[in-house]
């Protein structure tokens, strides 16, 4: 299975779990796992998605991820899971 | 299984810390476009280049996208135009025609640079080598994207020091050709000795004899990243700090890795080697200085610098080779004196001299790059100087460089600016005694008792 790692940091509101759930479910993108913690005062999330079945091209619904966060307010961002694959795993 | 701080750790290191895979190079064979009419050999040379090249730009950025992690540049890198153009070449005139199409591959592909308008002249030069070398000048005039390059010497062959002595000319020859434009034809021109013929960093990339048809090689980079990292050693022992650069490279490697990896794998074209250079850019926190200063020194030219340097180079080779299956090309710390913040600052407070960097290319990756110096340097001073760097590389069996600038109509004091990656550049002073009649002597330095291996 391929999987996505999703980042969401930002100043902590209301509804930035539910708009990227929302989000996420319109492209046919399912959540495995999410972590949250508040890091330095920031609100901070990271998602493990599958993206096996996603809707569209990787590199355009990482982008549109990108302009979602910047309507909410906070960075989201979208990456194949291979990069922390292999700068942290020997 | 990752976790939230591994992956802010990488998110940092993008955003932050200026990581990027520096470049990705798709060096092209163009021995199969010879003939004897130097039009059809254009021809061949388009269609081979734009046909292979053609998605090399969007597979980049789809692979940025993928893993929100900045490629800046995409390049090709060409069999020397030297033996291409022997078959055909009957004037410097038809030299120039061949540049011409390469900037025209290199605009339609949407690559930024194409290297490999060059010659391997370590031994002797072939008229065709010799025509290449003097239409040098002409051809980085008229054209805006190729980078050319002239290996003179080798730890195997020697030092063609008839070379050395035409390129002290062709340098000056393209700093007048170019001096509207602060002579800056000169950036795109870099004289080595020990060439690798792998190597995807301009401007002395070109794809070698001995390599494949067409492959993928992947520069890294990320001073920022290795500077920051430096700046958690502060106060601890050699033995501590050369760990923690030793892991962050193998992280930055590994990055290099998997974009070579999905390159090779989209454009279907097999992966040749990672580049693990640590090249800085004129950006704020890329800085090669800012990594040596980092490590204890008040400026870089301070006396240390060399073994700090030294400590880089080595540690950074050390992380790469680890994580990558194949490294090549000039892996080790670049220092450009145009494209780094931290050296444009030391040549101003005059801690760091042409003669300091000179030491230090003993232990750096390459050698004298990105170096103004007065427009009115004479040729021979200017092959001197080639020759000395030459000594280096070839006494150390190591790959050495000359990328220096005799800006015309400026002199020590002035600035010049290259613009973009290159830069802007203080004018530096150069020994002014004459090395006039040892450079005239001609003929070669032969080759040194270690090149007997075999």
């Amino acid at each position: 299975m391929e999987k996505g790692i999703i980042t969401v940091v930002g100043a902590d509101q209301v509804g930035i779990i539910a708009g990227v759930c929302t989000f996420l479910a319109k492209h046919e993108v399912n959540i495995l796992d999410i972590s949250q913690t508040i890091i330095e005062g920031y609100f901070n999330m990271m998602m493990v998605v599958d993206i096996n079945n996603i809707k569209d091209d990787f590199g355009s619904v990482s982008k549109e991820m990108e302009e979602y966060g910047d309507e909410l307010g906070v960075i989201i961002k979208l990456q194949h899971e291979n990069i922390f694959h292999q700068m942290h795993r020997v | 299984m990752i976790n939230i701080f591994e992956v802010n750790e990488t998110n940092k290191m993008i955003e932050q810390e200026n990581l990027d895979v520096r470049t990705i190079t798709l060096g092209i064979s163009l021995l199969s476009c010879m003939d004897g009419d130097v039009d059809v050999v254009c021809q061949n040379i388009y269609n081979k280049i734009t046909t292979y090249a053609k998605d090399l730009v969007s597979t980049g950025n789809d692979i940025e996208k993928k893993y929100g992690i900045p490629i800046v540049n995409k390049r090709i890198s060409v069999t020397p135009i030297g033996f291409v153009g022997a078959s055909c070449c009957k004037t410097t005139d038809d030299f120039v025609k061949i540049a011409k199409v390469l900037d025209r591959c290199a605009k339609e592909t949407g690559v930024n640079f194409i290297g490999g308008y060059s010659a391997i002249v370590s031994k002797g030069m072939t008229p065709a080598e010799e025509l290449l070398i003097r239409s040098i000048p002409e051809a980085m005039k008229v054209t805006n994207n190729v980078c050319s390059s002239v290996n003179v010497g080798s730890s195997k062959t020697g030092i063609n020091m008839d070379a050395v002595k035409l390129m002290g000319e062709i340098i000056k020859q393209t700093a007048q050709y170019t001096k509207d434009n602060d002579s800056i034809g000169c950036a795109k021109l870099v004289v080595l000795c020990n060439a690798p013929d792998d190597n995807p960093f301009m401007a002395g990339a070109f794809h070698g004899v001995s390599e494949a048809d067409c492959i993928i090689n992947v520069g890294v980079s990320g001073p920022g990243v290795v500077k920051n990292a430096i700046a958690t050693a502060k106060g601890k022992d050699f033995g501590e700090l050369c760990e923690i650069i030793k892991k962050t490279a193998f992280k930055i490697t590994r990055v290099g890795q998997l974009v070579a990896y999905e390159a090779s794998k989209a454009l279907d074209i097999p992966f040749g080697i990672i580049d693990l250079s640590l090249a800085p850019t004129p950006a704020v926190g890329d800085s090669i200085a800012d990594c040596l200063e980092g490590m204890g020194l008040e400026s870089v030219g301070a006396p240390g610098t060399t073994a700090a340097l030294a400590i880089l180079n080595d540690h950074v080779k050390k992380g790469g080779v680890m994580a990558s299956s194949r490294v090549g090309g000039l892996s080790g710390a670049f220092i450009p004196v145009s494209e780094d913040q931290g050296m444009i600052d030391a040549v101003n407070r005059g801690a760091l001299t042409l003669e300091k960097l000179e030491a230090m290319t003993c232990v750096c990756s390459v050698g004298l790059d990105m170096i103004a110096i007065p427009g009115n340097t004479s040729n021979t001073i200017l092959s001197g100087i080639i020759a000395d760097e030459m000594a280096i590389g070839m006494i150390n069996q190591k790959t050495t460089a000359v990328r220096i600038i005799p800006v015309i109509g400026k002199d020590v004091g002035e600035i010049v600016e290259f613009g973009g990656l290159l830069g802007y550049a203080p004018i530096m002073p150069v020994n002014k005694f004459e090395c006039a009649e040892f450079i005239n002597r001609g003929g070669s330095i032969p080759a040194p008792i270690h090149s007997f291996k075999n």
